[in-house]
Order: structure tokens, then sequence, then C-alpha cells
């Protein structure tokens, strides 16, 4: 569904990204885990389009993205839950989710609206509170109600248990996990890296802009290095 | 009693004037942060472009579409040639541009025209209409009108439309706002169009009463920018209550202690305004948890 070949991406003269290669099939939840500063996040700042390319290419269903703006990587169907959570703070949470269907103007969006409040209630109470109140969790629940409004087949979801208390984490693992019974299919960026590689079907270690080991997730979660230098056992 | 009515109706005038300009800063400012410095010179092209039209012997209405519609193709042509280039800028910087811009338009006025102060007739005739004992013109009251219903138009798009809610998206998270699909750019250069053609419907309304010169745009611009400020910029019922308010304070200081202190009573009272609240009668605060 998703192939990245060779991809390189860079900071001024400073290259951070130095040929990246992965793919992602469809219904797969795909976790990609490293330390800070590994390059994941600029990873998917180059697949949503955000982030200029400065070499190889991003193919997504068939269709080459590399030169496709932003603004129309969703429309395609690549929707993503950005770092640090970027909702619009100054609107409603309900205006955050219509927002996240602004492609669409049909009654499926009502819907998909419901579907999001049963996925994560706390929001339907808030839903006409300014969204930048809300808690870091409870705008990270948004974020992921957002961008699912876009109707993804494949959501980009960048550090989703930043910051977050450990119970919350574990929930939103879970509303991770539960998209794959939605045929959603997941790239997930992650420093949680036992809780990411805990849910997802196949995972890559990311060192320094390069892509250091890739395997099922469960060989990596028993991978002595892995062990060692990401799950602190 | 006919002295205060008198006033007050002079007050709405040059309030409603004052409210047509503060509403033009609305959507530039919704769309990006910018407070648009060139929005003066809106209204002025409108004013100038309708007068010329009309000399070269098109009707009024006509010269007045077509004014709208080139003071709007001005917009465009600013965002694209002056704001879009300098994408990542500082707010600052472009606000800054906006200043040369309108300096510019100004020059590039003169030089196309004239140096000469114009006026075209007025809608509905000269003769004024008694009311209470005072009178009014009745280009007056299509001057509320137009205040009234671009306020309407205004909020109706803010409150109710995608692409309202689209425009406060972008310029509150323009990262975000490109990931929900909306075309950032195409936003700004709507954002353009619209605020110059509002500003555009301002001067074609306000020309027959306070005339129209080159250089007309920039006291309107600072009177409709303060009238913006008191009421909260970025909010239409702000922009539109703070340019009554504005004229009402300016005509009751003239008629009651000197119209020589019109302008210093009107700024006392907005700088009062914005110590106590400085966002605005109608601004919205802002609280963000991080």
């Amino acid at each position: 569904m998703l192939n990245v070949e060779g991809l390189r991406s860079r900071y001024g003269r400073i290259e951070v990204l130095h040929g990246i290669d992965l793919h992602v099939d469809s219904g797969e939840i795909v976790t990609v885990v490293g330390a800070n500063g590994a390059g994941k996040t600029t990873l998917l700042r180059c697949l949503s389009g955000i982030q200029p390319v400065s070499g190889g290419s991003i193919t997504f269903r068939g269709e080459i993205l590399t030169e496709v703006p932003a603004f129309r990587r969703l429309k395609r169907g690549l929707a993503q839950s950005p770092e640090g959570r970027q909702i619009f703070t100054s609107l409603t949470v309900e205006e955050n989710l219509r927002l996240g269907a602004f492609l669409y103007s049909d009654e499926r969006v009502d819907r998909d609206m419901e579907d999001a409040f049963q996925m994560f209630p706390i929001l339907r109470e808030k839903r006409n509170l300014a969204a930048g109140g809300l808690s870091g969790g409870q705008q990270q629940m948004l974020a992921i109600a957002r961008a699912l409004m876009g109707r993804p087949s494949c959501l980009l979801l960048d550090e989703p248990s930043m910051g977050l208390a450990p119970i919350l984490v574990q929930q939103i693992f879970d509303v991770v996990k539960g998209l794959k019974a939605l045929s959603v299919t997941v790239l997930l960026v992650e420093q949680n890296a036992f809780g990411a590689l805990k849910i997802a079907d196949r995972g890559y270690v990311m060192e320094t802009g390069q892509i250091t080991m890739e395997g099922a997730a469960a060989e990596l979660i028993a991978d002595p290095r892995v062990r060692e230098a990401y799950l602190g056992i | 009693m006919p002295e205060l009515m008198q006033f007050l109706l002079s007050g709405v005038t040059v309030g409603a004037v004052y409210a047509l300009v503060a509403l033009g800063f609305t959507i530039i400012y919704n769309a990006s942060d910018v407070v648009n410095f060139a929005q003066g010179e809106f209204v002025m092209l409108g004013g100038m472009i309708t007068v010329f039209a009309h000399m070269a012997g098109l009707p009024l209405p006509l010269s007045a579409l077509i004014a709208v519609g080139a003071t709007a193709a001005f917009g465009v042509a600013l965002n694209k040639l002056a704001i879009e280039p300098a994408r990542g800028a500082p707010v600052v910087s472009l606000i800054i541009i906006t200043i040369g811009a309108s300096i510019f338009i100004r020059g590039a006025t003169q030089l196309v025209f004239d140096k000469q102060i114009h006026r075209f007739p007025a809608i509905s005739g000269d003769d004024p209409i008694h009311v209470l004992g005072a009178t009014i013109l009745p280009q007056s009251l299509w001057i509320i009108a137009g205040a009234v219903a671009i306020f309407i138009g205004l909020w109706l798009f803010f409150t109710r439309t995608l692409i309202g809610r689209a425009v406060l998206a972008t310029s509150n998270n323009r990262l975000a706002a490109q990931l929900v699909g909306i075309n950032t750019n195409w936003i700004m250069t709507l954002s353009f169009a619209v605020s110059a053609a509002i500003g555009a419907i301002a001067g074609v309304l306000v020309t027959p009463v306070t005339m129209i010169g080159y250089d007309f745009g920039i006291s309107l611009a600072l009177k409709g920018f303060a009238a913006a400020m008191l009421g909260g910029m970025g909010n239409p019922k702000g922009a539109f209550a703070g340019g009554i308010l504005l004229g009402l304070i300016e005509a009751l200081t003239a008629g009651y202690i000197s119209s020589q202190y019109k302008d210093a009573a009107a700024f006392i009272i907005i700088l009062a305004v914005l110590f106590a609240m400085p966002q605005g009668l109608f601004g919205k605060k802002s609280t963000d948890r991080v």
C-alpha cells in the first residue's frame, strides 16, 4: 500500500534521512521505533508532504506521491495525526472534527462524527468547548479522531503516547489496535518502543536517519539488541 | 433634544463608515493574523476607480461593479506578488509589507489617475430626510445598510460555512489545516480578494459623502483600524460595534465639547478600553493548555 524507497531529506545543508526503505501493506499496523532525534518525525512529515524530500520516492496505492502537495494527500487516503497534536486550539472540539472532514459534505460526516464520539466519549462531553482547553490526553484523542474524519485508508500516527499518563497511553494504544477492525492501515512512530511493538504486526528500528533493523514485531521485542537499547530490559 | 438627535445621527453615519472599513480587516486578519495596512487603499481604489469609470461614460452601477472587481483583483495580486513569496516570514514582516504596498498603491494611483478630489452622485439623491427634528442624508442610510449587510454576511460566513471555518483553521494552525486537506494558499488568496472587495464596497458607498482622493485611504484605514481594535480584531461583531461606537464618541465630543477634541476623545477612550480589555470589547480571550 505504502512504499518508501531511498527516501532522503534535509534541513538546510544537514541531511537527516539517509535513504529510508520501508513498506506498509494493506491492513497492517507497522511501527517505526527509535530514540529521540532518530528522524522518525521527519520521516512522517515527508510522507504527509509538509517536509521537502531531497531524494528517493514515496508510492502510495500505486501512485507516486513525492510531488503531490500536502493538502492533496488526504484525498488520496493518507491522513496524519501529527507530532504535538496540532489541533485547532481556538475552535471547538466539534469544529475540529468537522474540519477533519473538510473534503466531504455528505451525510456520512455526521455518522463519522458519531463514531468518533463513540470511540472517545469524553469528546462528546466537551464538543462545544474550545479545543485549546482540553487536557493533553483529550487533545491526542481529538487529533486521532480528526484524522479519522478524513476517511483515510492509511493513518500516520506521530508519537501518540507522548506526554500522557500511563493509563491514557494504554487507552490510546488500544484505540490504535482497534483501527484494524475499521480496515485502516496504520504507520505508528513511537519512542515508547515496547507499547508500540506490542500492538504492531511489523516494526522498523531507526537510528540517526537510517533503518537499522526490521522484522516482525514479536521478533523485535525478543531481540536482545532491541531489548537493551529501547526496552530498558 | 433635536440637537442630541442630530449628533447621534451623524455619529452613526460616520460610525458606519468606520465599521465598513473595520469589517474589511477581519478576513485577512482571521486567515493570517496579518493586519493589512493596505486596507485603506482598497477603500480608496473602490472610490477612485468608480469615479474614473463613471467619467469615462459608463453608468454608475456598472462603474461600481468594475471598481469592486478590479480592487478584488488588486487584493489577489498583493497576496500573490508580495505576501506569498514571503511565506514563513514573521507576522510583523508581513504587516510591514502591507504598509509598503499601501505606499506603492497610493503613488501609482496619483500617477494613473490624478491628485484631485472627486465625488459622484449619491444613490438616492442629496435631499436630507427629517427625523425627529434632525436630518440625515439618504446616502447615510445606504452606508448603514451596507455596513449591516456586510456584517451579517461575514458573521454567517465565519459561523455557518465550512470555508469560513477553514479560514479560521488556517490562521490557527496552517500545518494542521493542510493535513485536513485545506489548500491554505487558496484560502489566503480568497481572503485577500474578499477583504479587498469589502474595502472597495466601502469606498463606493462613502465617496458621495466624504469625497475621495488618492490619499484618502490612510485616514480611513487608521480610523477603521482603531474601530477594529476597539471592538476586538478579527471579530465582525467587534468591527461593527467598534465602528459605530467610535463614530458616536466623535460626534458627541464634537457637538458638546469642541470638534477639535473629537479625535483626542476617541483615542483616549480607545486607550482606556484597551488597558482594561486588551482583547477589545468582543475579542475572545485565548487560553491554551500545553
